[in-house]
This record gives structure tokens, C-alpha cells and sequence, in this order.
């Protein structure tokens, strides 16, 4: 129970009676950086927002280190150290991107002392190691919009870590970017599964590849199975999933 | 590397300051143009159009925070405005001898003070109600708004409709606070003085450019830092400051707040210059009205705010006086033309590249006509700095 970070017992969740999710059940150990991969509309999403609280499960349970996450609002479940990165970036694009690490790095986030305390010194310093690791020290006082697309997702992945949390929910970090860029982000976080549990959700095959060591596949809201990467690849009800369902139609 | 980065801070820094220094030294300046030497060289007519401004111009500050800044979209500040005008016209109206209320009562054939009216005969009350309601009414309302989440363009419905019941219930009420005739205050006194007499007047005009500026340092103070930056963070995207750990509704009940205190000095200031309120403060126009000289000036700029206000204003009176149909088709076009042309209003316009363009016209600077990615990219420029040393 205690090297478990995160467990998802039983988890259903229906929108209208249509059931994202099925009866789920998946945990994720101390540590692990595990990927997570289905065709669309397998609930892959639908997850990350009841971990975080943006949805409530209609059933089920999940418990973060051994604690229900149930009926805690977002912000409260950030605190706890879930950090989450959306699947198109989300930053804040009038601010630097010194400004966008700052905010997220605010070890007291209400208002009070957001509006009365003074930045740390251990907060700067906290940022200008962190944007060493995400590759932007050059570009720390331009404005986030004038990034490119990859940088914005390495800021976003850079502004989860600032929050300092245990678990990173990572929503297809490489959609839309160069062979480059994808390798770029692929190594930060590497190097980031070395201190943080991740959990990632992505279709590039190619990227899984290179990341992962344990991959789960859903499908219609449940598990379909789990293991390594050549396991998974030639599972036949994965290949069924992905290809249709009846193969001979593929093949004439 | 990390040294490179600081002392391109510091250097960053230094700027700062000097930009901070630019700055207090021009707002000691207007202060002082305002305070010394306009009412010398103004008809008094013209000051106390003047003053009347400079008191919008306060409002303005308010919505700038709220919408410019937190990209909340009030139309419902004339609440605010007025209460604090109605506080303070209330006060004046109690500086009665002991056991008299104010005239108007008696043609209701009220001869009690209604309770509500009692504390407004003390001064220091008065003082603190001025803002004190204005930011309680508006933190409930904000707190009910945001608590559900609800933004964008349900949140300025929500602000109109609590302003249109707002308007009804001044409007409807003779026996409590005189109905649509509302608080004339001109002829009233305060401190042996009539609120209509120059010495009065110069006062109130003093009050209001130190008010202007005091609400500009705060709007300026609460508008920088990481409070600021996060009331940003939440006009661009309120979703991840909620993931980032930021629980928005307490950030966004506060600054609404603010704004409405700020919107409660102005109203009792500007009430005292123009010597009535009425509930035509709570029209739906006038609300309106106060965005636009947002927008025409600049959101997020503060000194846009300001600067629009008077400027509009200013306009209005210049145009009306000439041809008094006008002014209406001409405050439409004004907003159409800003929305359409200066989407960052005329000082969002300036800073971006307006500056630049100007210096350009006047012949003091020659454009850039190379590609110039390469002299900013700052990628670039650090590799630069590294092969140099």
C-alpha cells in the first residue's frame, strides 16, 4: 500500500449514461513512470480529470498515497502535490516565462500572502535552476507568447515541477511537435521520472517507445492490459482494438 | 551561464528602477500641474468641470483593475458609484439642528428618521461607509458570481441585472431615500462651510487629484508583484492557475471588491462636485460609458484609464456645448472606431509601437529595415556573449 502512489479502485464514471469510464482499476508505484495509450475515446482524459478533481466519479475511488481524492476541489488536490499538464500548453501568455515559473514555484498560495510576501530567495533561485532544465534560460524575460510550440510545452512541463509535486499527469506532451523537439522533451522528462511518479498519456508510438517501461491500454473505459512495450504490442486484443475489429475487411 | 543570467537581471533591474523613478517624478509633476496650476489659470466653471473628470477618472482605475487586469467585465459599477455617493450626500444631509430630518421627508409625511439613516450623522462613519458598502456589496455579489464559476459574458449579464434592480429600488423608494429625485447636496454645509462655496469646491478638488493618485499607487501597487501577475494569470487562463494550486474565487471576490470601494470614493467625490446624485448614476448608460473610457485609454494600463476618461469626457462637454445632438453618435464611433483600429487603446497603442512610430514621424529615429530577428533573438545573443568572452 505504501509504495503505491496512486490506485484507482473500481472507478466509473458516467456522463448521461454513457460510461467514460468502466469499472477501472490501475495503480501506479513510487517512482514509476508508466505511459498510458488507447484509441480515442477510451477514457484516457476522463481519468486525468476525475484525479484531479475536475470531475467526480459516479463510482469507485482513487487515493492518492493511501488518501481519498474524492470531493477535493482542484486547487486542493494541486497542493497535495498532483501537478497536471494539458494536452495543448496552458500558460500564461502575457506573463515572462521567469513570471509563469514564479507563480507556479509560490509556496503559499493564498491571498494574503501572494499579495504581501516577498520572493524568496530560495523561489529565484528555484527558478533559474528550473529553467536550466527546461532549456530556457536565454528566453527567461520574453514573453511566454512569443515561444515556439515546443518551448511552451517544455515551460508547461517546467511549471508542474515548480509546484514541487510527487505525481506529474502529462496529456500528450508531444502532439504537434518536430522530431527534435520531441526528443527534447522525451529526455527532460527522463530526466524528471528520476525524482517524480508520471504518469503520461500519448499516441506517438515512436515516443512511447523511447520513454517507456511500463504501458497501459484502455479501451472503452477499461483496462485492456498492461505491461511492457513488446508485450503490449503483440497482445492480439491490442492489435484488435487499434486495427478494427474485424481484420478481414483490412485485408481485402 | 547562471552569472550570465544574473547580471542580465540586474540589469533588468537597474532599468526597472529608472522606469519607477521616470514615473514617480511625472506623477509628482501632473499632481502638482493639477494642484497649482491649473486653478489659476481656469475659470472656476471649467476646474469644477475639471474636478468632476478627475473624479470618473477614479472609477476608471477601478474597472481597469477588474477588467483590464482580471478580465472581468463589469457593467454594473454604477452600483458602486452611487453608494458611495448616497453615503455621503446622506451625510450631508443630516447636518440638521437636533431633532429635525432632511425636508424632503416631510412631503412623504414621514416624520421618522428611517433607522438606516442614523449613523450617517456621524462624519467618521460617513467616511468609512464611503467605500466600506460599496466593497461589502460588491464582495457578496462577486462571491455568490464566482463561488459558481460563473465568467465571461454571464458575469457582466449578472453585474447589469443587479444594477437595473439596484436602479429600481432608489428609484422606487420617496419615503427612504427621496425616489427618483435623489440628494441634492449643494446648498447643504459641512464643517460651516456650503458645499456649493469656492473654498469648498477648491477643497473637494484637492481631495479628488489626492485621491487620484493615492487609488493610482494602490491600483499600481496591487497591479505589480506576483498578486498582480496572478490576476493576469487568471484573465489568460483561470483553469491552470486552479491545477497550479491558486484557488481563484478568493483572488477574484477580493480585487472585485477593491474595484467597488475604488468606484465608492469616486462616486462621493464626484457627488459633492456636481452638488446632487440621483439613481441616473445607476443607469445602464453610464455604466457603459465607464468601459468605454477603459477601452478608448487601454486596458491594463492604468494610465490608460485615467487619461480616457478625461479625455472622453472632456470631448463630450467640448461637443455638446457646439452641437448637443451629437455627442451620442459620436461616443458610438469613438468605441467602434478604438474596438476596430486601437484594440489596446490609445496608450496601449503608444506602448507597443506607437512610440516608436512617432519618433519616426518627428524624424528622430529611422525604422529598423533589416530583419531583426537576429539582433533580439536572445538565444542567439547568448551564444554571442559566450563566443565573445
Amino acid at each position: 500500500m505504501d509504495e503505491k502512489i496512486l490506485e484507482i479502485d473500481n472507478l466509473t464514471v458516467s456522463f448521461d449514461g454513457f460510461k467514460a469510464l468502466n469499472q477501472l482499476n490501475l495503480s501506479i508505484n513510487t517512482g514509476e513512470l508508466r505511459v498510458l495509450i488507447g484509441p480515442n475515446g477510451a477514457g484516457k482524459t476522463t481519468l486525468q480529470d476525475v484525479i484531479t478533481g475536475k470531475v467526480r466519479p459516479t463510482e469507485g475511488n482513487v487515493y492518492f498515497k493511501g488518501k481519498s481524492l474524492v470531493g477535493y476541489k482542484e486547487h486542493e488536490i494541486a497542493r497535495l502535490g498532483i501537478g497536471r499538464k494539458f494536452q495543448t500548453p496552458r500558460i500564461y501568455l502575457n506573463l515572462t516565462v521567469r513570471e509563469n515559473l514564479d507563480l507556479a514555484c509560490n509556496r503559499n498560495k493564498n491571498l494574503l500572502s501572494t499579495l504581501m510576501g516577498r520572493i524568496s530567495s530560495g523561489d529565484k533561485r528555484k527558478v533559474v535552476g528550473l529553467l536550466e532544465t527546461i532549456g530556457l534560460t536565454a528566453k527567461a524575460d520574453l514573453s511566454a507568447n512569443l515561444l515556439s510550440h515546443g518551448e511552451k510545452q517544455r515551460l508547461e512541463i517546467g511549471m508542474l515541477v515548480a509546484q514541487s509535486p510527487e505525481l506529474l499527469l502529462v496529456d500528450e506532451p508531444v502532439a504537434g511537435l518536430t522530431d527534435e523537439e520531441t526528443e527534447n522533451v522525451g529526455s527532460l522528462l527522463l530526466a524528471l521520472a528520476e525524482s517524480h511518479s508520471i504518469l503520461v498519456i500519448e499516441h506517438d508510438m515512436e515516443f512511447v517507445r523511447q520513454i517507456a517501461r511500463t504501458v497501459t491500454v484502455l479501451h472503452q473505459g477499461s483496462l485492456l492490459c498492461e505491461g511492457t512495450m513488446e508485450e503490449v504490442q503483440h497482445n492480439p486484443r491490442v492489435i484488435e482494438v487499434y486495427l478494427g475489429e474485424t481484420p478481414e475487411i483490412v485485408d481485402s | 551561464m547562471s552569472s550570465q543570467v544574473l547580471s542580465r537581471s540586474q540589469g533588468l533591474k537597474r532599468q526597472k528602477r529608472r522606469k519607477l523613478m521616470i514615473e514617480g517624478v511625472a506623477i509628482v509633476a501632473i499632481a502638482f500641474l493639477l494642484l497649482l496650476l491649473l486653478p489659476a489659470i481656469l475659470p472656476e466653471f471649467r476646474l469644477k468641470l475639471l474636478g468632476r473628470f478627475l473624479s470618473l477618472a477614479i472609477v476608471a482605475l477601478g474597472i481597469d483593475l477588474i477588467w483590464g487586469f482580471t478580465g472581468l467585465l463589469s457593467l454594473g459599477h454604477g452600483i458602486f458609484f452611487a453608494l458611495g455617493g448616497y453615503a455621503f450626500a446622506m451625510h450631508l444631509k443630516m447636518q440638521l439642528p437636533e431633532g429635525e430630518i432632511p425636508d424632503f421627508f416631510t412631503l412623504y409625511g414621514v416624520s421618522e428618521l428611517p433607522w438606516f439613516w442614523q449613523p450617517f450623522g456621524s462624519f467618521p462613519f460617513t467616511l468609512i461607509a464611503i467605500f466600506l458598502i460599496p466593497a461589502i456589496v460588491a464582495g457578496l455579489l462577486g462571491y455568490l458570481v464566482f463561488r459558481n464559476r460563473i465568467k465571461g459574458v454571464y458575469f457582466s449579464i449578472l453585474t447589469q441585472a443587479a444594477l437595473i434592480v439596484f436602479f429600481n429600488f432608489f428609484n422606487g423608494q420617496q419615503k427612504l431615500i427621496n425616489g427618483t429625485n435623489g440628494l441634492k447636496t449643494d446648498t447643504e454645509e459641512l464643517f460651516g462651510m456650503v458645499v456649493s462655496s469656492s473654498p469648498a469646491q477648491m477643497t473637494f478638488y484637492s481631495l479628488t487629484v489626492f485621491f487620484l493618485v493615492a487609488m493610482y499607487l494602490l491600483c499600481r501597487w496591487l497591479t505589480s508583484g506576483r498578486f498582480g501577475r496572478l490576476l493576469i494569470a487568471i484573465r489568460d487562463d483561470e483553469s491552470r492557475v486552479r491545477f497550479s494550486g491558486y484557488n481563484p474565487t478568493g483572488f477574484k471576490v477580493f480585487v472585485f471588491a477593491v474595484s467597488g470601494a475604488i468606484a465608492g470614493i469616486a462616486g462621493a467625490l464626484y457627488t459633492v462636485q456636481s452638488g446632487i446624485i440621483t439613481p441616473s448614476a445607476m443607469e445602464v448608460p453610464f455604466s457603459i460609458e465607464m468601459v468605454i473610457w477603459v477601452a478608448v485609454g487601454g486596458r491594463a494600463t492604468l494610465v490608460g484609464a485615467i487619461f480616457g476618461a478625461v479625455l472622453v469626457n472632456f470631448a463630450r462637454t467640448l461637443l455638446s456645448e457646439q452641437f448637443p445632438e451629437v455627442w451620442l453618435f459620436f461616443q458610438g464611433a469613438l468605441f467602434l472606431i478604438v474596438v476596430t483600429v486601437l484594440p489596446n487603446g490609445i496608450i496601449g497603442w503608444l506602448r507597443s509601437w506607437g512610440w516608436e512610430k512617432m519618433q519616426h514621424w518627428f524624424g528622430f529615429k529611422s525604422y529598423v529595415v533589416t530583419y531583426p530577428s537576429l539582433e533580439t533573438d536572445p538565444q542567439v545573443q547568448q551564444e554571442k556573449e559566450q563566443f565573445e568572452e
